[in-house]
């Protein structure tokens, strides 16, 4: 089930982020390859390996790119998404200090096959080292010939906002404006950034094209299940014996991520929850685990894969403490564009915090869950429907344990 | 003690708020990165608290005259991200973050530590002018829980023995 490292292949290199150890690993012979093949089969080839988006909505890669225009005339742009913010995911850190050069090779095999002659890859603000190595990529793979060739690259630092992880707030920060999510459609493959048409892919959706393009679409499809093909890379944390970043099939369960790769449960070593894809996914109890992390897999669990943000919990935590703490980053992050959310949010992480201080009253359980499902669907981006998923789950699953706090 | 929505007169006034030959050729470089050239607002504002420690309101009128937008543009992209500060800020910034999982591995402990230690609220700035205390969302650096960014670098596994050490190394 830990199937074959792919993305996370050369890690233990000290120099991995060097064109030096890329090349000596077979770096950029994907794209050698692809400048050989047509770019409508470069797309084709994408399709047929079911990579989904990994940044957190799934969306099939291939099937996006095929969105560009054919006849567009004017500049088309790839953007890469390394804003990472989702609670409890660090895996395009990883892919950005250690393996820069797969970011860079995989955007050129994207650029050819949507006819992008202009890339922009928009990395958080915080990120500063994350930034200055692949910063240092770049400057190498243009002094080496594969950037300034037909397609260049501007890294471009954010500045703080979790909402700039949204595709289109993303593309209005890079835009220099304030990092509002715009309503689509139109969709950003038709207008997107500049008000050209612009496919955003995330850090480690990226990465694994040109390892797509080398070995095939059925290698690559045949990872994972039907539906979705590959490896991606888990971020565990939380009260386990081994936090940190795993490589897995799309196919392993939540069970075997926790227990035979992560090493088990800490705490009083017995397991009470586990959020699977990032906070804005819902909640699972200890015992609904045995489910695949794939997109439909965790989707027909009720929940979602989102990014891969693994964060375990043993009895001994409170779950609405942790509630509480999930509540107060959605009131902050959100970006006020939205009555709902931007009412919602706030009003919602007051409710819980007094609950978990012992002044909850006897209705806002219910107030909590109206108010949170009356906003879902309402809004412009995904953003507040990401924080309706924690509020509706943990109250559901755990409502004694909120109820008990509260005075009678 | 100096909030952070607090004012400095004395430091307002006394610093120029110009960029020297050298930086304003980055700002056209930087501006010429892209097909218009505002979405070089971002990179230049950072230049700029680089350069003057802080986004004043007149440092945002100043970057708005580089790119020919109003102040009130340059200041609802300023008041929007949290990495750009509109007062003064310390010389080093303690950002710990507070998220669930450094959280659930004892972020609470950690702050309340660094309270104690620099004799300060969260949001606040030592007397001295050193240290800029923030307790922040997920830095996505969760498996080394509990963390914080101390200006550039990260800082993980964070104890309270850790964080005095920490401390002292800032000047």
């Amino acid at each position: 089930m830990t199937a074959e490292k792919i993305l996370t292949r050369n890690f233990a290199r000290a120099d991995s982020h060097t064109l030096k150890a890329y090349l000596e690993t077979g770096g950029y012979t994907a794209w050698q390859k692809a400048q050989t093949l047509p770019p409508a089969e470069i797309t084709e080839e994408v399709k047929q390996s079911n990579l989904r988006g990994l940044g957190g909505a799934g969306f099939p890669t291939g099937t996006k790119w095929s969105f560009i225009p054919k006849s567009h005339g004017g500049p088309v742009y790839l953007v890469i998404n390394a804003d990472e913010g989702e609670p409890g995911t660090f895996k395009d850190r990883y892919l950005l200090e250690r393996d820069p050069h797969a970011v860079i090779e995989g955007m050129l095999i994207a650029a050819r096959a949507i006819r992008s002659a202009t890339g922009f890859v928009y990395v958080r603000g915080e990120y500063v080292e994350p930034y200055r190595r692949f910063a240092t990529a770049v400057s190498e793979a243009y002094d080496a010939g594969y950037l300034g060739k037909g397609f260049d690259v501007v890294v471009h630092r954010g500045a703080g906002a979790y909402i700039c992880g949204e595709e289109t707030g993303l593309i209005s920060s890079l835009e220099g404006k304030k990092g509002w999510p715009k309503l689509k459609p139109p969709f950003p493959a038709i207008k997107g950034a500049f008000g050209a048409p612009t496919i955003v892919n995330n850090v480690e959706t990226i990465c694994h094209v040109p390892h797509i393009i080398a070995r095939g679409a059925a290698w690559f499809a045949a990872l994972g299940t039907k539906t979705q093909g590959g490896t991606r890379m888990y971020s565990v944390s939380g009260r386990v014996t081994r936090p940190g970043v795993y490589e897995a099939s799309v196919a392993i369960t939540l069970r075997q991520l926790v227990y035979d790769l992560a090493g088990g449960v800490t705490g009083n070593g017995r397991l009470k929850a586990v959020v699977p894809g990032g906070s804005s996914a819902a909640i699972l109890r200890g015992d609904e685990i045995d489910v695949t992390m794939d997109v439909d897999g965790l989707r027909n669990a009720g929940t979602m894969a989102g990014s891969a943000g693994v964060i375990v919990m043993d009895e001994t935590v409170s779950i609405p403490e942790a509630l509480m703490v999930v509540a107060r980053f959605y009131a902050h992050e959100s970006c006020g564009q939205c009555t709902p959310c931007r009412e919602s949010t706030g009003w919602i992480y007051k409710m819980v915090r007094r609950i978990v201080e012992g002044r909850g009253r006897k209705d806002d359980l219910d107030t909590i869950l109206d108010v949170a499902r009356r906003g879902a669907g309402t809004t412009i981006c995904a953003f507040y429907d990401g924080a309706v998923g924690p509020y509706v789950s943990y109250i559901e699953k755990f409502r004694a344990e909120f109820e008990a706090l509260i005075p009678r | 003690m100096r909030g952070q929505d607090g004012t400095d007169a004395a430091t307002r006034a006394s610093t120029p708020v110009a960029f020297s030959v050298e930086q304003l050729a980055e700002v056209h470089r930087l501006q010429g990165l892209y097909p218009d050239r505002r979405a070089a607002l971002l990179p230049v504002l950072h230049l700029a608290q680089e350069t003057f420690g802080y986004v004043s309101l007149e440092v945002e009128a100043y970057v708005a005259a580089l790119f020919d937008l109003t102040p009130a543009h340059v200041h609802e992209v300023v008041t929007f991200y949290t990495l750009f500060f509109r007062a003064p800020k310390g010389r080093h910034i303690v950002a710990v973050c507070h998220n669930l999982s450094c959280h659930l591995a004892g972020a609470p402990m950690i702050v309340a530590h660094l309270r104690r230690r620099l004799g300060i609220d969260v949001g606040e700035t030592t007397d001295d002018g050193r240290v800029t205390l923030q307790s922040v969302e997920c830095l996505c650096a969760c498996e080394h829980a509990p963390m914080m960014q101390v200006d550039d670098r990260y800082e993980f596994g964070l104890t309270p023995e850790k964080v005095d050490r920490i401390l002292e190394g800032l000047r």
